[in-house]
């Protein structure tokens, strides 16, 4: 469905991703692992064009997507929940799930998706008047899941879910996870919780300054003695 | 105290209220823009002026039906806000504050210059009196009622579209966090023009309804310029409900300060007021929350 072929990107002077190739196929779920600064961020921000590559091609669905500005990318099916959630803090729980079917196509079909997402989380139903920035972290990515879901993604980049919530969180967080798995969707996950995101995805690539170093099926990295060593701490 | 004084009194309350709707309509497109693109366009009232001018050279120059003349005057100030933005406030968006005070600050007298050459400096008026007519012992004016009439209705139009429409909710959110607009499949960009048009065309209104109570002349924006301003720092800038607030407040001072003494010095008490309002609550009355 998706796929990155030799891909650079960087901010001014500094490079932060070389030469990444990676795909994920349909049904997929994939994550791409790593420390903090090894350019995972850059990685989605790149997928959703809020950057531009230096090199290398980007296609969805086999058609290249280079030209297409950041604007329009949710229209080729790619929605974003960017790290940190990002909602709007003084719209209500309605309204940003309202921006997230912005586009021509979401908009026809947004009292359907609403009900969906509403049956999916049914305590966003409940606060759905209430300011967002107003709710608590594991909310808010509920919030920011919705959101994304609201365009009617085929693939569904997910950035850093679990970081800044307390533990407890973290668990639901990955429960939310499995659940949209279960719904089918086309899942890229970035996450620096190995551990745990190994668990609920299919495949991995490894990502350390910028280069993919290692991929392979999600069990085999998880098993994989460098990965223990490095990250796991085991 | 003599009925006559109360009478009197409840007039100019009266008059007030309905210069409060007037001012409050200026202050909504100041604030929008504000609000939504963190500029503040000085020149809003000069552009005003020249929706006046522009109704009144269609209607009296060339003979258009007045309902066109406005009409064409509220186009031509949405599609000149549109062009302030994309042409002057585009390339300064990051630059300092300071710079985009100045850079709209010398649009001001570019566009009063412009009108002294186009038009001169004589007083113009398009030659409607609309009537007075007594309730009891009072006098209002059907110019200043149908004024406040439409601004409200357009308040309230403007207020349905922000919280009810896609665009109006992606106005709104662009504010909290401009650089994800993208990921919603918004171009940030046609949101600041759309929104500048709107803040136009609000001017070109307001245009309307002054023309109708007011002669023009190049340095009419003067009189409505630095009162909007106050009224959208008074109630916080960009918080449209505190602007929407500050105006009818604002405007009792000038009306009921006017009546009490001489109509100058309900000028005099509202600034005054102002600059007090800066000591007591510098971030306005009814600042907006971050």
């Amino acid at each position: 469905m998706l796929e990155l072929n030799g891909v650079s990107a960087g901010y001014g002077a500094f490079q932060a991703l070389f030469d990444v190739s990676l795909k994920v196929d349909a049904g997929e779920a994939v994550a791409v692992i790593g420390p903090n600064g090894a350019g995972k961020t850059t990685l989605l921000r790149v997928i959703s064009k809020l950057i531009e590559p230096s090199a290398g091609a980007l296609s969805m669905e086999g058609r290249r997507y280079n030209d297409v500005p950041a604007h329009e990318v949710i229209a080729l099916g790619i929605a974003q929940v960017p790290e940190g959630r990002r909602l709007f803090p003084r719209l209500s729980v309605e309204d940003n799930l309202k921006m997230g079917a912005y586009t021509p196509a979401a908009r026809s079909r947004h009292a359907e998706r609403l009900e969906f997402v509403y049956s999916l989380f049914p305590k966003m139903k409940e606060r759905r008047l209430q300011m967002a920035g107003t709710m608590s972290g594991g909310e808010q990515q509920m919030c920011a899941i919705g959101r994304a879901l609201m365009s009617g993604p085929k693939l569904l980049l997910l950035d850093e879910p679990s970081a800044g919530l307390a533990p407890v969180v973290v668990q639901s967080i990955f429960g939310l996870m499995r659940t949209i798995r279960e719904q089918g969707y086309t899942v890229l996950i970035v996450e620096q919780n190995i551990q745990q995101v190994l668990k609920v995805v299919d495949r991995a690539y490894l990502l350390e300054t910028g280069r993919i170093r290692q991929s392979g099926p999600a069990a085999e990295l998880l098993a994989s003695d460098e990965i223990r060593r490095a990250y796991l701490g085991v | 105290m003599s009925d006559f004084f109360d009478i009197f009194l409840l007039e100019a309350v009266i008059n007030g209220l309905l210069l409060g709707g007037l001012l409050a309509l200026l202050a909504l497109g100041l604030n929008l823009i504000f609000g939504v693109i963190d500029v503040v366009w000085i020149c809003y009232a000069e552009m005003m002026m020249i929706g006046m001018y522009t109704i009144w050279w269609l209607h009296v120059e060339q003979g258009w039906p007045l309902l066109a003349a406005f009409a064409a005057g509220i186009a031509t100030l949405a599609v000149l806000g549109a062009a302030l933005h994309q042409f002057i406030i585009r390339p300064v968006l990051a630059a300092e504050p300071i710079n985009q005070l100045l850079v709209t600050g010398g649009v001001l007298f570019f566009l009063q210059a412009v009108a002294t050459v186009a038009f001169g400096v004589e007083f113009r008026n398009l030659g409607v009196r609309l009537p007075t007519f007594a309730i009891g012992e009072m006098n209002l004016s059907l110019a200043r009622l149908i004024a406040f009439a439409v601004a409200l209705a357009a308040i309230g139009a403007t207020w349905l579209f922000l919280s009810r429409s896609y665009m109006g909710t992606a106005i709104r959110a662009i504010s909290q966090d401009r650089a994800i607009m993208p990921l919603m499949g918004v171009d940030p960009g046609r949101i600041y023009l759309t929104t500048s048009a709107i803040g136009g065309g609000l001017a070109g209104l307001a245009a309307c309804l002054l023309v109708l109570q007011y002669d023009i002349h190049p340095a009419i924006g003067l009189s409505f310029g630095p009162i909007t301003f106050l009224i959208c720092v008074m109630g916080g800038l960009g918080n449209l409900i505190g602007g929407f607030l500050a105006a009818f407040v604002f405007a009792q001072f000038i009306a009921v300060g006017g009546f009490m003494f001489q109509l100058e010095w309900g000028y005099v008490i509202a600034f005054v007021f102002f600059i007090a309002t800066m000591f007591w609550k510098p971030e306005g009355l009814f600042a907006k929350r971050r």
